[in-house]
Order: structure tokens, then sequence, then C-alpha cells
């Protein structure tokens, strides 16, 4: 593993991760995930769906910083991740993260992303930046396949006051399945942008939306 | 053998020494002045904040931040006062953190700050309240050009003499809701005395925003920071 992909996959990285809990708060809000036992089910079905997703584009961002890829190709990288995820609230989320990565790191390759677009997608940024530490699509996708699991696990203790070792050890468990979701995404990394896979999680779309909406009228203490 | 200590240090490196920062944050002209406004829950910040923008709003250009875990709820106060223009105010969602969104990860709140740059040109002053936190929360210097920190009297006479980084290094530090000093039988001259104590150089001021509700003195102060800002 990268030591660029470990100072991302940190908690304390200053991206602005720690305000996202990844539609968890939603979940929470309407009773959906109320113990442990509820919240495995939940962080697996978003590691083999938001955090493929996230995986497979981390991949190829990490392939594209390698190969100091040009402005058109960041512009289409990102414009193909934002045809892939529906909801306007998640693509919000997506690109608050991805702002707070670039803001948090500097490198010249990174100049190049931000030119192409100054608000990118979290998963490109952090394979931008995991590329241009010369990291291999695998410690970008393995990164962002964690995080989509460790960010709504954070909010959970947070949220539910359940108890750290337990949620942790629900992290733990998926560990074989983070490495499964990386191995997928670095087969595709050199793939062209277009024809990049496209898992989707249609219930997380429409949570992200809800807690969107409801953030607007009542109590939300996450940004997603 | 113990070697004999001759010589002087340029900076003082006795931990518990209280003095005020010899380092000025760092100046960025033709951006707007960004004055951070903390302390524990219930202080009085929102109130504080609502003062300085009737105080401030007829001669300077400001917007404000608010952080409050409930995140919309200072927002909506700030609108129902009618003390600045709804598009002047943004709020900010801490996950459950908020000395985290003001200290150790700011991107969100920096955020919220270029966004209100980009729709106001020409602002001269960004207010960023914190959410309600404890003694220990601070604003980074990456985040705001100089802070307040907001303790009141209703939460003890002691916490001035309990320290923490909040009231020992803040740029200001203001005893709040004086007015009740006598109903909760907290004594003001020990707090302003502790205060003294604990911050060296660095200015209090007591005040009650029923007496004074527009917060002169906590408006000058702020006047004047804003005058030593390089054009």
């Amino acid at each position: 593993m990268h030591a660029a992909a470990l100072m991302l996959a940190d908690s304390r990285f200053p991206g602005g991760g720690h305000a996202h809990s990844g539609g968890l708060e939603e979940a929470v809000a309407r009773g959906l995930v109320h113990s442990e036992s509820d919240l495995a089910p939940f962080l697996a079905g978003r590691l083999r769906t938001a955090g493929e997703l996230a995986a497979v584009f981390a991949g190829a961002a990490a392939h594209a910083g390698r190969r100091d890829a040009g402005v058109d190709h960041w512009r289409l990288l990102d414009a193909e991740l934002d045809a892939r995820t529906p909801s306007p609230a998640q693509r919000t989320a997506s690109r608050a993260q991805g702002r707070g990565t670039l803001r948090a790191v500097s490198h010249l390759v990174l100049d190049t992303l931000a030119a192409a677009t100054p608000r990118p997608h979290h998963p490109i940024a952090v394979g931008a930046v995991v590329g241009a530490s010369e990291g291999a699509p695998a410690d970008a996708a393995l990164t962002v396949a964690y995080l989509a699991v460790s960010g709504p696990a954070s909010a959970a203790v947070r949220l539910l006051g359940l108890d750290p070792f337990a949620v942790n050890a629900l992290v733990m468990r998926l560990i074989p399945v983070m490495h499964t979701v990386a191995e997928y995404a670095v087969r595709h990394a050199g793939t062209d942008p277009a024809d990049l896979p496209a898992p989707a999680a249609v219930g997380l779309d429409l949570l992200a939306e809800a807690h969107d909406r409801h953030s607007q009228k009542e109590v939300r203490l996450f940004a997603s | 053998m113990p070697v004999e200590h001759t010589h002087t240090h340029p900076v003082n490196f006795d931990p518990t020494a209280t003095e005020p920062d010899p380092h000025a944050a760092a100046t960025h002209a033709g951006r707007a002045f960004r004055l951070g406004i903390g302390g524990p829950v219930g202080s009085g910040k929102t109130a504080l904040v609502a003062a300085l923008c009737r105080a401030l709003g007829g001669q300077v250009e400001l917007a404000v931040v608010t952080n409050d875990i409930y995140t919309t709820e200072d927002a909506d106060f700030l609108r129902g006062a009618g003390v600045l223009d709804a598009t002047r105010i943004e709020a900010v969602q801490t996950g459950c953190c908020p000395h985290t969104a003001i200290r150790d990860d700011i991107s969100a709140n920096l955020d919220a700050v270029e966004h209100l740059e980009q729709h106001h040109p020409g602002l001269e002053l960004i207010i960023v309240e914190s959410g309600g936190d404890n003694l220990t929360a601070v604003f980074s210097r990456g985040l705001v050009d100089a802070q307040i920190f907001v303790v009141d009297v209703a939460g003890g006479d002691k916490v001035p003499r309990k320290g923490g980084p909040g009231v020992t290094t803040a740029d200001l530090l203001v005893i709040n809701k004086i007015d009740l000093a006598e109903q909760v039988r907290a004594d003001l001259g020990v707090m302003v005395t502790d205060a003294h104590r604990m911050r060296g150089e660095l200015p209090v001021i007591t005040q009650s925003l029923v007496r004074t509700p527009d917060a002169p003195e906590v408006a000058a102060w702020v006047r004047d920071r804003l005058a030593a800002q390089p054009a």
C-alpha cells in the first residue's frame, strides 16, 4: 500500500470526509439501521455498489495520474462518473470531498485535474493524488473501497452510540470484500472512460435525496 | 552533569507562560477578513453574531457562516432576526464534531467562505460561528484571521480559571450575560481576574446584550481589527 493512499484513507486527513455519512444518517433517521446487526448489511451493500463504483473510477484516475493525462481526459473521466451518479445530492457530496482533497494536497498533476474541473468527484481526486505520487491503481481503488465503509461506520458510532469495537469488527470482516472490489477495479483501470462499469445502488441514491430534503427542513448532522 | 543554562531563547519555552501569540495570522489582501466566534453551548455566540450584524451591517459588507450541530438553527435565528440578507448566511454540517470542522478539517467551512466571497464580491468581513463546544475548541489559523471566545456567567464563574486554548489564546475573550451574575451567584470580579491571569496581555470584554444589545465594545474591537488590515 502506497503511503499516499494511507494518508487519504486516514480519518485525520483534512479533506472534509468527517461530515459525510454516506446515507447512514438518513437510514438511521428512518429506523432502518439501529444496531450493529443492521449496520453490517448496510456496509456490505454500500461496499459492493457505491464502493465498487468509486473504486473503478479511483483506479482509472490513478492510471491517468501515473501517465500525467491531459485536461480532456480528466474532464471525460469526471463526466462519466457524473453520468453514473444519478442523485444530485450524491454528486454534490462527492464533489465537496473531491474539492476538499485537492485543497489538502498540492501537486502538478492535480493542477491539470483542477483545470478540467475545480470540484472533481472524490474518487477521481483520490485516484489522481495516488497516481501523481506514483502509487498504483490498486492503492487508489482499495482506499476508496475502504472509505466507502469506514465513513458510514464512524457515523454510526457517532449517531447511535454503537460500541466502536463491535463496529470496527464489522469493518474488519469486510476486508476480503474490499480487496475483491479493488481487484475488479484494477482490471478496468486502463479502460476507456465511457466503457467503465456502472454498479449502482438505487436505495443509496434515494437515501441521499431524502437526506438532502430533510436537511433543509429538520435536523441533519451530516452533509450527506 | 547538568550544563549551566547561560543563553537566552527568542521565545519563551515555558509551557505554562501566557503571552500573546508572536505570529500574526497570514493576511490575504483583497479578500474578506475572517473572524471566528467560538465558545460553549448557550454562551451567546449567535446573539453576539446578531449584535455584530446590527452594529456593523450598515458600514461593513459582511456575511456569516454558522456551524451549529443542529445546522440550520442558528442560520434560521439570524434570518428571523432580520439582521442580514438570507443569501449572506451559509450553514455548515459538522458530522457531530463541531471542533473538527473549525480546527482539524476546515474544508467545509472554507467551501462556505469561498461560496460567500464568490456570490458577494467586495465582502469585507466574514464571521464564522462555531457550533457550541468545549473549552478546548479553537479555530485553525487556516480558517480565520482572528477569533473571539465567548463564555457566560451562567456557565459558572470557574470557567476562565479552567483555561483551555479557547480561554487562553483567543484574540478576544468575551464574558457574556453579566446581567445574570447575581441570579446565578457568579462572582464577576473573580471571573475577570482569572481571565486576565490566564490570558496575560490579551483583552477581555464583559457585556450584557440585554443592557447593550448592539455589543458596542466588541463591535469597536472588530472595527479596529478591520482597520488594521492591509488594503
